[in-house]
């Protein structure tokens, strides 16, 4: 059990952890690999205090590593599900689940809308999870929605384990088993009544039973449905409390100005405040 | 001592034609979401019992009965009202989403 769980490892949630693990709280920050943090592919940043003309890759690199040598521990992943019961906070990654006590959301922000359908058929043959679903769908017909790096190797996964796969993705996917075929689609749209029956990928119709759509990162929504949000972004207060009792926000999912300085002052806040939550308790 | 079942298709069966409401969860044990969920269904088997059977199956062990509920994504918990399917609710959900179906269901 951790003390704070933090999602996202970007100056929001390095800095969290910063600020927590100074205060003697264990801390396990989740994140996808930095390198695919934006910033760090910033060939230079300006306007961040006492570091003008410092890369992005410098930058996250020294965020980072000044959290792991507080003691902060990093697991590179993607957060897919939530949960909260009885003051403890429960999130999985992959076929791994972590408890901590308090929580704190700091993935930056989501691009990108859902597509039609869905909603509509979620657990109907839409899946986020190709670890959790795959096994259900053996010999049988799937799309893959590959909107996230590692999306071509859990294409893979889903071709090992015997499901008919399609790859869809706007770019060319790298990684992925060449026997998996692939279409080049932007514009989706998941087609069935009760269930999944095709996926239509640039007006033609793949036929499917199944469509994984696997994204960067799972929206704070998608995770927690009660979470109030205002014009996109999590609502917060002073303290960077979120309207659900123990779970904070910070960073850019709190909303513009979308700025590293404004990011770690958050997530100073964020980290203060849930150790200072834990003392108290 | 929990009240949780871990339903065979024969205990889970004899449930049914006993009647009343009948909580199951299909899991698997390489699902992150279905261990995440396990104890709200632990508490949901404590806190409902007397009133509502709650077990788990798992789906390696029991494919004849996922194939027959139509699970195409775990977890699912469905919820049976006198041998017959009340509601269902798939994906991980808090434990108030679960209480709220099993109390509907037992209204």
């Amino acid at each position: 059990m951790y003390d704070i769980l933090i999602v996202g490892g970007g100056p929001a949630g390095l800095s969290a952890a910063v600020a927590a693990q100074s205060r003697g709280k264990r801390c396990l920050v989740i994140s996808n690999p930095w390198e695919r943090n934006p910033l760090s592919k910033a060939p230079q940043i300006h306007n961040y205090l006492g570091m003008p003309g410092v890369t992005g890759r410098e930058m996250m690199e020294q965020f980072q590593r000044h959290a792991l040598d507080l003691g902060a521990e990093l697991r590179v992943g993607r957060v897919l599900s939530a949960m909260a019961l009885d003051g403890v906070f429960y999130l999985t990654v992959g076929s791994q689940v972590y408890e901590g006590r308090k929580l704190i959301l700091a993935a930056g922000v989501q691009r990108g809308q859902k597509y039609p359908g869905e909603e509509r058929l979620v657990g109907r043959g839409v899946s986020y999870c190709a670890t959790c679903d795959g096994m259900l769908y053996r010999k049988r017909p799937v799309a893959v929605i590959g909107r996230a790096k590692d999306a071509p190797l859990e294409a893979n996964y889903l071709q090992q384990i015997g499901c008919q796969v399609t790859y869809v993705s706007p770019t060319e996917p790298v990684g992925m088993d060449p026997r998996i075929p692939r279409v080049r689609a932007n514009r989706l749209e998941i087609l069935g009544e009760g269930s999944v029956t095709g996926l239509l990928a640039d007006g033609a119709i793949i036929p499917c039973e199944g469509v994984f759509i696997l994204r960067e990162t799972v929206a704070p929504n998608d995770l927690f449905p009660d979470l109030a949000v205002e014009e996109g972004y999590l609502r917060v207060n002073r303290q960077m409390e979120t309207n659900l009792p123990g779970v904070y926000a910070a960073g850019d999912c709190t909303g513009k100005p979308l700025q590293i300085s404004k990011a770690v002052g958050e997530g100073l806040i964020a980290g203060e405040a849930a150790a200072e939550a834990l003392e108290a308790q | 001592m929990s009240n949780l079942i871990h339903f065979s298709k024969a205990g889970f069966e004899k449930a049914l034609e006993n009647g009343g409401v009948v909580v199951v969860d299909f899991w698997a044990t390489w699902c992150g979401p279905c261990k995440m969920i396990a104890p709200a269904i632990e508490k949901l088997a404590d806190e409902y019992a007397g009133k509502a059977v709650v077990g788990k199956i798992d789906v390696d062990q029991e494919e004849d009965l996922a194939r027959e509920f139509g699970i195409m994504s775990i977890p699912c918990v469905v919820i049976l009202k006198d041998g017959a399917e009340y509601s269902r609710l798939v994906g991980a959900r808090p434990y108030s989403s679960f209480a709220q179906a099993l109390d509907e269901a037992l209204s």
